[in-house]
């Protein structure tokens, strides 16, 4: 059980200086998460989710502590290693898609591939199997701007899944959409969490996400409240 | 990677038509102002080889040394035997013997008394012999504005304007009064049977043009002319050429002693020409950097601008992996898209233009009134191959540079704030 620990915070503070004070985003988080968990950070918004989220994918670095992502110390990691990390190993999912908006469906969830400096054939070959189980092969060739909210996550989900990241950090990715599409997207995470056995981290404030998840961490005012172990729907 | 910058920048206009704009006017102008000042320069050096200094100019050393006051007293005797041996040596040159002059001329009226009088410049060519060719160097041929150009001994042409300010005509009789080579007076008579348009202020003022052996003979000049030209048979001035032969000429008579021995000067060594020819050149390196900087001003603002609205993507960008520096360098190679692009197009727009100037010309007569350089009334442009790759100069380098001090807004940017931006 140990062994398979891949992401691992210990003692973790974040403090952001706001004039004379100090906002502590994050207070001593000591966290760690297993291979193919499914898991999510929930808690009341300022609570520190997106800190978190950031500090693991690498994207922010804590002011005390450390994060170990893969065997890689994120608070001494170069902004080079940094972005080799997230470029291998992680999958970002936001709120609001965050698709590119020029490039077409299938260029977007390519994107992560081209980083790689995988040949055309391959690539082509992953993003229609990424399009594949998000149910969108047949919206290849459409803008972000021709699809519907739960479309554009669902492409935005293709694209972090489609390199086989061992994370994906997903930052309240229904909050933008309506319950049967945020049920529809869950549903598809977790397929992708059984077959692929990806790891799955959430922040989330929302009740239907709640029920997806094996394991619900509670943070209040940058403190881990409850960490328990949940029995999906 | 590149094949996917290059589809962003054609599909997202406000990414590329602006810069492409910008780069595109400034590439324009530079080109057109290289063709420009490449016209202006080479009309120069036509004006100035053709009436006064040819390719090459031989004269005495005594006369050359005093040259601006022509004195023909010191003028280079034996010109028929040393144009042989400058021919046989050099047979693709043209050359030319030509006497300059000063006096004034007399118009009689019929009872031939002064009716009215005026100082002329004067220059003797070779005009009746059959194998000159300065009927065509200097153009007299459309210059001729009335009457015909001389087909015998004693007769003269002279500025149409000055003609018009003396209201002589053609057929008239006209005298000469000047100086022979040894000092004391002189006198002939000449008809005038044309008059003559230029197209250079400083000779429509008052010059009249003489056939050389008249003029020998009037000032007593008896194989002896004050200068003799040498011209490329093709006309183009190029100075490595022409410094070879004014060294090798030189060699020859380094030995010589005395006044009277011949000495070559090139055309950049008469009257500062090689300090104006430097400014020409100077002035083109200046017009490049003025666009380069005001080009890099307006594309680094329009690249923060631009930047400004991409920072959500470039979040994104950064969350997928992509490293700050394969982020910056991909903006860079996007400008250098731009840059080329809009060179390419200001290049031809800026052609466009330069080719109607070199055709047209853009007539600058009113401006030289009283110029005294031998320089043309119509000034006009002049493509030459540097002009097709003149303008990626000032379009390349200010696209790049534009970007490289814009897009260091990346690196001044905490990622986790970037990929901020697009939740707001
Ligand atoms: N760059 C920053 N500068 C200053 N304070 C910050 C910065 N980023 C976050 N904070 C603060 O840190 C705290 C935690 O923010 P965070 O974004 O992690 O909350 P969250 O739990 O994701 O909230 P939400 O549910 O609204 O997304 C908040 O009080 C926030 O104001
Ligand atoms: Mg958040």
């Amino acid at each position: 059980m140990k062994n398979d620990v891949i992401i691992e915070t210990r003692g973790l503070f974040k403090r952001y200086p706001l004039g004379e004070h100090t906002i502590v985003a994050l207070n001593d988080i000591s966290l760690h998460f297993s291979k193919s968990e499914f898991a999510g950070l929930v808690g009341p918004s300022g609570s520190g989710k997106t800190t978190l989220l950031n500090i693991i994918g690498s994207l922010d670095s804590p002011s005390e502590g450390s994060a170990t992502v893969l065997g890689n110390q994120i608070e001494s990691l170069s902004s080079r290693k940094a972005a080799e990390l997230r470029n291998h190993h992680i999958g970002f999912i936001f709120q609001t898609f965050n698709l590119l908006p020029v490039y077409s469906v299938f260029e977007n969830v390519e994107f992560p591939l081209l980083l790689l400096g995988l040949s055309a054939d391959e690539r082509k070959k992953m993003v229609f199997e990424a399009l594949e189980w998000v149910n969108l092969a047949d919206r290849a060739k459409s803008k972000p701007a021709q699809l519907s909210g739960g479309q554009s996550q669902r492409v935005a989900i293709a694209r972090a899944i489609v390199k086989r990241p061992a994370i994906i950090l997903a930052d309240e990715p229904t909050a933008n959409l309506d319950a049967e599409n945020s049920h529809h997207i869950l549903k598809t995470m977790v397929t992708l969490n059984k077959e692929l056995g990806t790891t799955f981290l959430f922040s989330t404030h929302d009740a239907k996400v709640v029920q997806y998840l094996r394991r619900k961490i509670s943070l209040i005012d940058g403190h881990v409240a409850s960490d328990e172990l949940c029995q999906p729907a | 990677m590149i094949k996917f910058i290059i589809k962003g920048l054609l599909r997202d206009r406000s990414r590329s038509l602006f810069p492409v704009l910008v780069v595109l006017s400034g590439v324009m102008l530079t080109v057109l102002m290289h063709c420009w000042i490449r016209g202006t320069e080479s009309d120069m050096i036509r004006a100035n080889a053709s009436f006064s200094t040819g390719h090459v100019k031989i004269m005495s050393r005594a006369y050359a040394k005093e040259a601006d006051q022509i004195p023909n007293d010191l003028a280079y005797i034996g010109v028929s035997k040393l144009i042989d041996q400058l021919n046989t040596e050099w047979p693709n040159m043209i050359w030319t013997p030509r006497i300059r002059f000063g006096g004034l001329l007399d118009i009689p009226d019929s009872n031939g008394e002064t009716r009215v009088q005026g100082p002329v410049m004067g220059m003797a060519v070779d005009l009746l012999a059959p194998q000159s060719h300065e009927i065509s160097i200097l153009n007299l041929k459309s210059s001729v504005v009335r009457g015909r150009l001389p087909e015998k001994p004693g007769e003269l042409l002279i500025s149409d304007e000055f003609a018009q300010r003396l209201d002589v005509n053609i057929g008239e009789t006209a005298t000469l009064i000047s100086a022979t080579m040894y000092g004391s007076m002189a006198t002939a008579n000449f008809t005038i049977v044309g008059t003559l348009n230029f197209g250079v202020a400083a000779m429509d003022r008052g010059a009249v043009i003489a056939d050389v052996q008249d003029i020998q003979r009037a000032l007593d000049m008896q194989d002896a002319a004050g200068e003799i030209l040498g011209f490329s048979s093709d006309m183009i001035y190029r100075p490595q050429q022409i410094a070879v032969i004014e060294q090798k000429f030189n060699q020859q008579y380094s030995d010589k002693t005395g006044e009277f021995a011949p000495v070559m000067l090139a055309l950049s060594e008469q009257y500062g020409l090689s300090q104006t020819l430097e400014m020409i050149s100077s002035a083109t390196s200046f017009v490049i950097v003025i666009f380069v900087s005001v080009m890099s001003i307006v594309l680094w603002n329009a690249g923060l601008m631009g930047s400004l609205r991409r920072y959500g993507e470039f979040g994104i960008r950064l969350a997928m992996g992509e490293s700050k520096a394969h982020l910056y360098r991909s903006l860079i190679l996007e400008s250098f898209v731009i840059g080329c692009m809009g060179s390419v197009l200001g290049t031809a727009v800026g052609l466009l233009f330069a080719y109607y100037l070199q055709v047209h010309g853009f007539d600058i007569s009113s401006m030289m009134k009283n110029a005294s350089m031998m320089m043309s009334n119509v000034m006009r442009a002049r493509i030459t191959p540097a002009s097709f790759a003149i303008g990626f100069v000032p379009g390349i380098l200010a696209t790049t540079l534009g970007t490289s001090i814009s897009g260091l807004g990346i690196y001044r940017r905490q990622t986790s704030q970037l990929t901020k931006e697009f939740e707001a």
